[in-house]
Order: C-alpha cells, then structure tokens, then sequence
C-alpha cells in the first residue's frame, strides 16, 4: 500500500552518545571557558528575564594566575581560606579512609566526592549555620563544614550499635537534623520539592532561614525536579537549587539528561526564576554565586538555580567502575582543573601558603581521621555482630508500635533463640 | 463554639469541620491542593475554610500530585501539619514516590531525626459515574506500604473524629474519603432517591473538637449469624442488604485498615462462625484478602463456612457498565446465600 509520505527520508532516533570511550584520547578543546568575569555581578534584586545569559556563561573569580579579581570576587580573607581548605582536606582525607574502609570489607558500600568537593564545602560556607540543606547522596561536605563528628558518620557507615540511625539506612545516607542537613533519601531528586515545602513553611512562618537543595545532573530528569521549580516559582520560595553537574550519572552521560542542547541553569529561565552556571571548581565562584543567591533568598527576591559545571573524578560510588565506559585520563584533561589544587595555587599566590604548610596539613587531616576510625570500629563494623538489638528493626516504623509489628518482632527473637539456643537473650 | 452542641452535617460538611476546628486549634495545620483555596474545592470540603483562616493557611497549588505531596513532605520536616488534598484518589500515583519512600520512611530512616504528620485526603470509590478515572479504590497499595495509617470512614460523625485525629497523628495518613456518600449513605440502589445524611443517626457531629482513636473499628449492627468486614461506602449497601433479606449478620466498619482492629474481628468471627470480606475495590490483592488471610489464621477452626469474599471485578471501573461492576445488593445476596448454606 502506498503511503503518503513515502517520498520522504526515513525518520531516525537520536541516541546520545559521549565524545569518548575507554582507549580514545580525552579531548576538551571545545569546552568554552570564559574569562573572569565576563558577566558582571547583578544587583541581587534583579528580574531573572534580565540575567539570562549568566544561565548560559560561567562564573568565574579565580583566573589562570591563581589570582581571585572580579565583580563576583567574595572577598574573603586567608584565614577563612584556609579553612575551606582544611574543610576539603578533610572531607578528601576522609573519603580515601572509608573507600579503603569499603574495600577492606568493613562495610557494604561508600561514595566519594573527589573532584566536586567545591559543591558541598564553599557553598555550606555561604548559607548560615541554621539554614537548612536538602542533599543529594555527595555532599558528606555539607557535615565536615558544620563541624559534624567525623566520628558519627563512620558509625553510620559501619552501621554499627554507634550508628544514631540504628543501622537501617545504607552507608552515607545520614540525618543530622541539628546540623541542618536533612535526611538522606537515596531515590533521586525527592528532596527537591521537599526544600521547596520547607522554605515555604519557614516564609509562611516570617522565618529568616532559606533552603538549599542539591541534586545530580542525571537526576534533573526526574518529575520531582520540575515540580519543585514549578512550585519554587508559584510561591516565590526562598530556596537555592543546586544542580551539580558532575557530567555522569553513574555510566550515563550528561546527555542523557539533555546537555547536549542546553545547559542545567537555563532549566530556570521557563520557569522565570534566576539561573547561574558556575566553574564548580572554583571555590570562589561557588562561594560568590551562593552568596548571591541566598542574599536574593533572604531578601525575598525568590529563588535560585545554580548550576556547577565540575567533574566526578572517580567512580560513581565503590560499586562502580568507571574505566568501563570513559578514559581513564578524563579528569587529568578535563580543563577545570581541581578544586583542592585551584584554591592551594590561590593562597600561595596571595603568600599565605605554602607547599611545606600543604603536605604537613594533608598529613594531619590524614592521621586525625584514622585515629577517628579507630575509634568508630569499637563500635562494631558492618556484619560483626555489634549492631543494634532486634526489637530496633521494629521501632520507628509509626510513633507507637501497633499489634502487628509487635508480633513479628516476637517472632523475629524467636528465630534467634531457634538459632542460639534457649539460652539467647536480646540484647 | 462548645465542644458538646450536636448539628446535622453531611460528610462534606463534617471534613469540612474538622479542617476548621484543626486550622483554628493549631497553627501547624496547613490545607493545600488543587481548587482547595478560594473557589473551596471541587467537592467543597475546604468552602470558606481560605476566607476564614487566610491565603498561607488554605491555598491552591499547582497540578502536581509529586509537588503538592513532596512539599507536604517538606512541611512537615518544618514542623508544620500539612494537610494535602488529592481531588480523586485517580490522581494519587504522581505522588506515589513521595507517599511511599519519603513520607511513609522518613521516621525509620532517620531514627526519629525527622518525622512527617501529614494527612493526604482524597476522595474515593465509584458509583458517581466517573469512569475508570475518578472512580477507583487504591487502599490496598497503601496498606501494603510500611509507615502510613489507612483510614476509610462511612458516616458524618466518624469522618469528622476520625481527620482531627489523622491530623493530630504524628505519622502520615492516608485519608480516603468514599465520594459516593459524601450527599447521603447508599444502600446499593442508584435508581431510588437518595436519602439524605440527615435521616442517619451518623449525620449528628459535635460542632467542636473530638478524636475517634484511629485503629478502632466499629460494630454497626450486632449479629450472631455471619461477620462482615467493611468500611466505607459498601458500610451501607450491606445494611440495606442485610435489612431487606433478615440476615442476622454482625457488621464492622473497619475505619480504619492500618493499624487494623483485628481484636474486633477475632471476637466477631468467633461469635458468629462465618466471615465475608465486602469491598468496592478490585479483588485481587485487595485488602479482602489480607482480611480473609488474618482470620483464617486466628480463627480457622471456628468457621463453618469459607471465606466470602465480595468485591469490585478485576478491570478497570467502566463508564456506561458501572452498576454492573459495583457489588451491589445482588452480588452481597448471593454471596450470603452461599456462606449461610455453606
């Protein structure tokens, strides 16, 4: 049968593909980096229908000289440098020990965030102690910046009779309600129209507290994404939305999520609030553009998108590979540089570092962790026995505990004495 | 207002009441959701509540069921009492992420760090002609999930007791509210009249505050000779049934499905000897079989009879062929011939 557009070229399907696989040569000549500054600071008061192309450029503070100049320039002196330093020492520090920690069998599973420690650190800097973050599984910076025990969150990777969350939820995944950091999820993007929820609570309220929400660059695909900045926008919610563009989402790449046409930022400019791209691996820059945001915020100027152009520079977490579906040399190229390097260069150029200071505080990050982790194992590691009592499995499940789960908690230290003999007691 | 003066309410205007009393007891509480704020929603549970309590207390949403429960969510973890509506419980399932692995888990996974005393109403049920959209029963996806009260209520007073003590809960609840009621108990004939909720002693509701505990069920008409299980809108097609035939059944409004009364239905099933399991929802996997499982556990060698289950068929609710669906006075009749010859 004829059909009436047999003339025409067949229709094909576009499945996205990245510039490089395992074995080619990384190459990033095409991606633009801007010079400092090539967008000026707005005022923190301006329409988003005016700063359009800040959703499309990259902020900048830190040149190719090390040297911070600028409109976007924080100006923060050296010794708040040095502890955004020492902060992303230690959150590194810290990611090397409980990787090792995972591989070692002490626990099931663990995430680093090597290469986008920026993301987590300065950005907690900007906020106030008392707003509160909505993270995605990567921002374990969030809690070392808040000065949250180190040693709470081993204990909650080794899920162990330390473990403030009683071993139910999978390593990294903590809550720390005092600290501002709401409890994580592990399905993705939930948490954004949450933080929308709680900002609009906090200005129904005449709060002064803002939201900020963070999430992954694959992760924007979710309907949750969008129903947040549909309400964000409806209500003018004081919240920060935080896109960390990583650029790969476990084995997929940013493509998958639509970078190919557009970037994360210009999300925000359909929904006509404000949308900034950022160098996510420039300290300064994420500190600049947070600060701005959470300035607009508070002052009841709306919300925010701020995309981070940065790069996961390992694994998606310790149950992945990354050498089976990108080269290995992709974050050496990649022409952003890295985040702890950028900010070391930084204060050296200023004077106010040095290679000597740097190793000797490495060294002490490093040895003030696993003295720590010594520590959280007297507590138990994952699968040795020191974990919580039984009737925990049950708890929490609603405020009291009704008849049925009464029952199979009974049943659950019957199994136990079946397996220990009569003699069994729960702990 | 005093707490003890009685008035004649229907179920929309006893919802309505509680919501009121709660706004005005608690300034936590928040109603949200689609047409709720000053048109008063599309069945007017919330009319004036907006004008009454003002715009950030009462207010519409935009049309995301994911948003309007995630910012629930979020509410919550503020220290609020968001009270969300969902316009057909048809509509739930965008939010089903958001009901399912953050509301219902939020006080598990954080060990109590963050809670989440949120009540999602939502009308329910067929028998309105809505079509396989506006029309269905989806209790049983939530009795299944771990974390959330399932609360179901048939009459004006145990709607109004029941919602102020969702709202008062401190974990989520799901509040399905049978629409083919909300005008009038239904005895299963949609071609006589409707009588209206005030010739039903139900309809009598305090003007003030007052709880009915959540996991109690509710002993409508004693019995000696069959117990049926039921909540909602089918609560009063079984009496119907059960008065027109002289049946001796015991009937229990179960209220509410999680936690379930299940001391309730042991007692009653051990009574009478037989048990039949009556809802509008699908049948397979439906609560009924949860039911029917629970009592044949506790009380198989009291019964004389199997099981009777009644319910809705296993297809989607049809538009033109609805009363051929609903289990109506026929489908009970027959399913009581049988248990009783059993």
């Amino acid at each position: 049968m004829q059909r009436p557009n047999d003339n025409l070229a067949p229709l094909h399907l576009h499945v996205p593909e990245p510039k490089f696989r395992p074995g080619d040569k990384a190459d990033f000549s095409d991606v633009v980096v801007p010079p400092v500054d090539a967008i000026a600071r707005p005022d923190e008061a301006v329409k988003p229908a005016d700063i359009h192309p800040l959703a499309y450029g990259l902020v900048r503070v830190l040149g190719d000289d090390n040297q911070a100049t600028g409109s976007w320039n924080p100006g923060l002196d050296a010794d708040k440098l040095r502890l955004m330093l020492r902060k992303m020492l230690t959150l590194r520090a810290f990611d090397d020990r409980m990787f090792r920690a995972q591989r070692q069998g002490k626990t099931s599973f663990y995430m680093k965030s090597y290469g986008e420690e920026a993301t987590s650190v300065a950005t907690t800097m900007a906020l106030q102690r008392d707003d509160m973050c909505f993270p995605s599984y990567r921002q374990q910076g969030i809690l070392i910046t808040r000065d949250y025990p180190l040693i709470e969150m081993m204990n909650q990777i080794y899920s162990n009779r330390g473990d403030k969350l009683k071993g139910r939820q999978l390593p990294i995944m903590y809550s720390a309600k005092d600290y501002g950091f709401f409890s994580v999820s592990g399905n993705l993007t939930t948490q954004y129209p949450q933080a929308v929820g709680w900002a609009m609570a906090s200005a129904s309220r005449g709060d002064t507290r803002i939201a900020a929400v963070w999430c992954g660059d694959g992760s924007t695909a979710e309907g949750d994404f969008h129903s947040a900045l549909t309400f964000a926008a409806v209500y003018n919610a004081p919240v920060i939305f935080q896109v960390v563009n990583n650029q790969w989402a476990i084995s997929s790449f940013s493509g998958f999520a639509g970078s190919e046409r557009t970037t994360f930022a210009a999300r925000a400019i359909g929904y006509g609030i404000a949308g900034l791209r950022v160098d996510g691996n420039d300290v300064l820059a994420v500190y600049a553009a947070m600060e701005w945001a959470a300035n607009r915020a508070r002052t009841n100027n709306g919300p925010t998108l701020i995309e981070y152009f940065t790069y996961r520079g390992e694994g998606h977490s310790t149950s992945d590979d990354p050498n089976a579906y990108r080269p290995a040399e992709e974050y050496a190229e990649w022409p952003l540089g890295d985040p702890v390097d950028r900010l070391k260069a930084h204060l050296i150029a200023l004077g106010e570092w040095d290679e000597e200071r740097h190793l000797a505080l490495a060294a002490e990050l490093s040895d003030e962790v696993k003295a720590i982790q010594k520590d959280a194992e007297k507590n138990g590691i994952l699968g040795h026995g020191l974990h919580h009592s039984f009737e925990t499995m049950f708890e929490d499940v609603f405020e009291e505990m009704p008849w049925h789960l009464k029952e199979q908690c009974e049943q659950v230290l019957e199994e136990q004495r079946d397996k220990f003999g009569s003699e069994w007691k729960a702990q | 207002m005093s707490d003890t003066s009685k008035k004649t309410m229907n179920m929309i205007e006893a919802i309505n009441s509680a919501m009121d009393v709660m706004l005005e007891r608690d300034p936590g509480v928040v109603v949200l959701g689609e047409d709720v704020g000053y048109f008063g929603g599309v069945f007017r549970a919330t009319a004036g509540l907006q004008k009454k309590h003002g715009k950030t207390r009462v207010f519409d949403t935009p049309i995301t069921e994911c948003g309007i429960i995630g910012v629930g969510v979020g509410m919550a973890a503020y220290g609020l009492r968001p009270v969300p509506e969902i316009q057909f419980a048809d509509y739930i399932y965008p939010g089903l992420d958001q009901l399912v692995s953050e509301a219902a888990r939020m006080r598990y996974r954080s060990a109590g760090d963050f809670i989440c005393p949120m009540t999602v109403r939502s009308p329910f049920g067929g028998g309105i002609f809505g079509g396989q959209t506006h029309s269905q029963s989806p209790e049983s996806l939530f009795t299944h999930i771990c974390g959330i009260k399932t609360v179901i209520p048939a009459t004006p007073y145990d709607a109004k007791g029941l919602l102020i003590a969702a709202i008062e809960d401190n974990d989520p609840v799901v509040f399905f509210e049978p629409k083919r009621i909300y005008n009038g108990p239904f005895t299963g004939y949609y071609d006589r009249p409707v009588e209206p909720w005030s010739k039903h002693e139900g309809s009598a509701v305090p003007e003030g505050h007052y709880r009915i505990e959540l996991g109690k069920a509710s002993v409508v008409r004693e019995g000696q000779t069959v117990t049926v299980l039921t909540y909602g809108t089918m609560v009063h097609v079984v009496k119907a049934v059960v008065a027109e035939h002289g049946i001796d059944a015991e009937i229990i409004d179960l209220r509410t499905l999680l936690p379930l009364d299940i001391e309730t239905i042991e007692a009653s099933v051990k009574k009478t000897g037989r048990c039949m399991v009556v809802h509008e929802a699908t049948r397979t996997s439906g609560f009924g079989a949860e039911l029917a499982a629970q009592v044949q556990e506790r009380c198989f060698y009291h019964l004389e009879a199997p099981i009777e289950r009644v319910t809705g068929f296993d297809t989607p609710y049809p538009h033109s062929l609805e009363w051929a669906y609903f289990p109506g006075p026929v489908r009970l009749a027959r399913a009581f011939d049988k248990i009783m010859k059993d």
